[in-house]
C-alpha cells in the first residue's frame, strides 16, 4: 500500500490578498495609479466603535415626544456680524459644481434649505441654481481659485477657507477633461476637455501667519458680515485647529479620512490621513485650551451616516457635523435600480466610485446632458431632506436617552468604547471599565 | 476728496468708505496717506474711483479690485492686486511675491521689480513689469498676458495654460510644459497696447520674445511622468 499525503486545502495570502493581488496586475498593464472618487474604504475604528450610555439611576431621560430636545445651533459668533442660524447641526459639505452636476447641486441646496440647513460650493465657483435653492450657502476659497469672484463672495452666507480635506490631506484636485464641458471651461477659465488640477497650496498664502492676514481680507472685502470658516484635513488635529483659530477663524472644518473626494489618487485616500474619530478629541482640547471650545464652532466631516453618527460627534465636542458622501446617496448615488448600468461600467451599485469619469448612471457625478436629466432636483431634494430629518431624530432621541434637552449637551461621559483603539482614540473608557488608554492614572 | 490717515483712522473706515460709493457719488477720489505697510488697503473696491496710497503697503492691497484706479505710491508687499476683477493698479515702487495672483482682469503695472510667483495662476489679468520677475512667476496662469521688460527668474512659467508671456530680457529657465513661441502680428498688437498702457515709452514690441504652453500635460500621460 502506497502513503499518500492527504491534499494540502489551497491557501490564500492575507497579505497579498486577491484585491491585493488584482491592483498589482492593473498597476503592470497600465503604468499608472487608481484614481477613483470617495473616502477610505478599509476600516477603521469609527463611530460604530462607540455606545451610548443612557440614563440609569444616576441620571433621568428626557420624555420622547413630550420633552423638547432642541437642535439649533449657532455658527460664526466669535467674529462676524451675521453669523448663521442653522435648525439641525447637520450641515452639507463642500462639493464642486463639475465633478457633479447642476441638478445635484440644485438637489442639495433644496434639500439643505427644506431642513434649516446649509450647503457650501466646491472647487468649480458658486452657480446660479446652488445659490438661487440655497437659503444658506457657504462659498469656499479653495487653493485653485476657479470662479472665486468678489460678488459671489458677498452674496454667500459664509466662507470656507479650505486648507485640506480628510481624503487626500496635503493634496490637490484633479477634474479630468471628459467632466469638462462649455459651461464648467467658462466657469474654471481653461480650456474645454483638458484635465484641471487644483493646487495643493494657496497661490498667495503659505502659513498661519500669512492665513491670519488673508483672513483679514476677506473680512474687509466683505465688511466683516460672513464667519470665516478653516477646513483642514484630518492630519495634525490639535495643530491645526489651534493655528486656524489664531489665524482668526470663526469655525473649524476638520475632515476625516472617511470623508470623500470627487477624485484622487486611492493610494493618497487610504493611505494619508486620520480616521475622524482620532481627530476630533486633539481639535477640542485644542479650542479647549485656548479657551475657545463653543466660542469657536467646530465643524466635524467624514463618514457620518445616521444619527448616532451625530450625536457621537456633538459628545466628543463638535458643534456640527457635514455630510458628503451620505447626502450624494440620498439624492440616489449608487442606487441598485441602476445596476445593470453599473455592470456595464464594471462594477455593482454600492461600489461605483469611478465619480471622475463622468458616466455616472444616477446622473450626479456627471455633465452629461442625458444622465444629467436623469435626476431631478426637486423630488431628490426632497429625499435628502427626508434623510437629514432622521438623522435629526436619531440624535434627538438618543440625547433624550442620556437626559439632554439639546444635543450639544451631549458629552464624552454619555459614551464608552466597545474597543481599545476607539477607546484611546475617543478618550472615553473601555465598556465595562474605567480604563481610558493613554489617560495618566489607570 | 475724502482723506485716510491710516496712522490714526481705522483699516475699516476706508474699506468701508469705498465700499459705500454708489452710482453718482460726488467723492470719487480717495487719498490714503501713512499706509505704513498696513494690510489689506482699498480691497474690495467696486466702483470706478481713483485711490492714492501715499507710502508703501503691506499684503493684498487692492484685492479682487474692481474699476477702480489705485496708484500705490510706494511699494507693495505680498498679493498685491490678487484676484483682480477690473480696473487698474499701479505699483510705483517694487511688488513681493504673488503679485496679480489669481487676477482675472484688469491691468496691474509694476514700475520697479516683482518677486516671485508673479501672475501666478492668473486668469485673464494684463501684468506689466518695468523691471524683473522672481521665480516660478506665472505658475498654472491660465489666461492674460504677462509682459517683462526685465528679465525672468527660473521655472518661468511652470505648467502653464492659455496665459501668453512676454520677456524682452533673460529668461533663467523656463518651467514644464512652457516653451518659447513665434511671435505673431497679433501678438505685438497686444503688446503694443499694453506697453502703451502701462505708460512704456521707448521700448518697441519687437523687442520681447513670446513665451506660452506646450500644452503636452494638458491631459494627463504616463510618459509625461518625468514632468511633473
Amino acid at each position: 500500500m502506497s502513503y499518500q499525503n492527504p491534499p494540502t486545502p489551497p491557501r490564500k495570502s492575507a497579505t497579498f490578498d486577491d484585491y491585493t493581488l488584482a491592483e498589482i496586475r492593473r498597476a503592470a498593464a497600465t503604468g499608472i495609479y487608481d484614481i477613483r472618487g470617495g473616502g477610505t474604504k478599509r476600516k477603521v475604528p469609527h463611530f460604530d466603535d462607540l455606545l451610548f450610555l443612557g440614563a440609569s439611576i444616576s441620571r433621568y431621560p428626557l420624555e420622547g415626544y413630550r420633552e423638547r430636545c432642541d437642535t439649533s445651533v449657532t455658527l460664526g459668533t466669535r467674529f462676524a456680524r451675521k453669523p448663521i442660524q442653522l435648525k439641525i447641526p447637520i450641515t452639507i459639505a463642500g462639493m464642486s459644481f463639475g465633478s457633479l452636476s447642476a441638478n445635484a447641486k440644485e438637489a442639495l441646496g433644496r434639500g439643505a434649505t427644506l431642513s434649516g440647513t446649509s450647503t457650501t460650493t466646491g472647487d468649480g465657483g458658486m452657480t446660479e441654481e446652488e445659490r438661487g435653492h440655497s437659503s444658506i450657502l457657504v462659498y469656499q476659497y479653495l487653493p485653485s481659485r476657479y470662479g472665486m469672484n468678489p460678488r459671489d463672495l458677498r452674496r454667500a452666507d459664509a466662507i470656507e477657507v479650505v486648507v485640506g480635506q480628510g481624503a487626500k490631506p496635503g493634496g490637490g484636485g484633479m477634474l479630468l477633461g471628459q467632466k469638462i464641458s462649455d459651461r464648467v471651461a467658462e466657469m474654471r477659465t481653461l480650456p474645454k476637455g483638458i484635465d484641471q488640477r487644483s493646487a495643493c497650496r494657496h497661490p498667495d498664502w503659505t502659513g498661519p501667519d500669512d492665513l491670519e492676514i488673508k483672513i483679514l481680507e476677506l473680512r474687509e472685502i466683505t465688511d466683516w458680515e460672513k464667519p470665516i470658516y478653516v477646513k483642514v484635513g484630518g492630519a495634525r488635529p490639535y495643530y491645526d485647529t489651534a493655528l486656524a483659530v489664531k489665524a482668526g477663524a470663526d469655525v473649524v472644518v476638520l475632515d476625516g479620512m472617511q470623508g470623500g473626494t470627487a477624485a484622487t489618487q486611492d493610494v493618497f485616500i487610504e493611505h494619508v490621513g486620520q480616521p475622524t474619530l482620532a481627530c476630533i478629541r486633539p481639535a477640542v482640547r485644542a479650542l479647549q485650551d485656548l479657551g475657545m471650545h463653543r466660542k469657536v464652532q467646530l465643524i466635524v466631516s467624514g463618514g457620518i451616516r445616521s444619527g448616532a453618527d451625530v450625536a457621537k460627534a456633538l459628545a466628543l465636542g463638535a458643534d456640527a457635523v457635514s455630510i458628503g458622501t451620505a447626502a450624494l446617496v440620498a439624492i440616489g448615488d449608487n442606487d441598485p435600480k441602476w445596476e445593470d448600468e453599473y455592470r456595464k461600467l464594471g462594477t455593482t451599485a454600492g461600489a461605483y466610485d469611478d465619480w471622475h469619469e463622468g458616466k455616472d448612471p444616477a446622473g450626479i457625478t456627471t455633465q452629461d446632458p442625458a444622465l444629467m436629466a436623469r435626476l431631478d432636483p426637486v423630488a431628490a431634494g426632497r429625499r435628502l431632506a427626508n434623510y437629514l430629518k432622521v438623522m435629526t431624530l436619531e440624535a434627538q432621541t438618543i440625547a433624550r436617552a442620556c437626559g439632554h434637552n439639546h444635543v450639544h449637551n451631549l458629552e464624552p461621559e454619555d459614551l464608552c468604547a466597545l474597543t481599545i483603539e476607539a477607546a484611546a482614540m475617543a478618550g472615553v473608557p473601555l465598556a465595562g471599565t474605567d480604563w481610558i488608554p493613554g489617560k495618566s492614572g489607570f | 476728496m475724502p482723506v485716510f490717515d491710516l496712522a490714526v483712522a481705522p483699516l475699516r473706515d476706508l474699506n468701508a468708505a469705498l465700499h459705500a460709493v454708489g452710482a453718482g457719488a460726488n467723492d470719487t477720489h480717495f487719498e490714503v496717506i501713512n499706509p505704513r505697510g498696513h494690510h489689506a488697503v482699498a480691497v474690495g473696491a467696486d466702483a470706478p474711483v481713483t485711490i492714492a496710497v501715499r507710502g508703501s503697503v503691506g499684503y493684498y492691497c487692492a484685492g479682487m479690485n474692481s474699476e477702480a484706479a489705485v496708484t500705490i505710491h510706494g511699494s507693495a508687499g505680498p498679493g498685491v492686486a490678487e484676484n483682480m476683477m477690473s480696473g487698474t493698479v499701479v505699483v510705483e515702487g517694487d511688488a513681493s511675491q504673488y503679485a496679480g495672483a489669481t487676477g482675472r482682469g484688469g491691468l496691474l503695472v509694476i514700475k520697479g521689480n516683482a518677486a516671485s510667483r508673479c501672475g501666478i495662476s492668473m486668469k485673464g489679468i494684463d501684468i506689466v513689469v518695468h523691471g524683473n520677475i522672481g521665480h516660478m512667476s506665472a505658475f498654472m496662469a491660465q489666461s492674460g498676458n504677462l509682459v517683462v521688460l526685465g528679465d525672468a527668474g527660473e521655472a518661468l512659467g511652470d505648467s502653464l495654460y492659455e496665459a501668453r508671456l512676454f520677456v524682452r530680457g533673460s529668461v533663467k529657465s523656463l518651467g514644464a510644459d512652457c516653451i518659447e513661441k513665434e511671435m505673431r502680428p497679433e501678438h505685438l498688437a497686444i503688446l503694443a497696447d499694453l506697453l502703451a498702457r502701462a505708460g512704456v515709452e521707448g521700448v518697441a514690441p519687437s523687442e520681447f520674445k513670446r513665451y506660452g504652453s506646450a500644452r503636452k500635460l494638458y491631459n494627463f500621460n504616463i510618459d509625461n511622468v518625468d514632468a511633473y
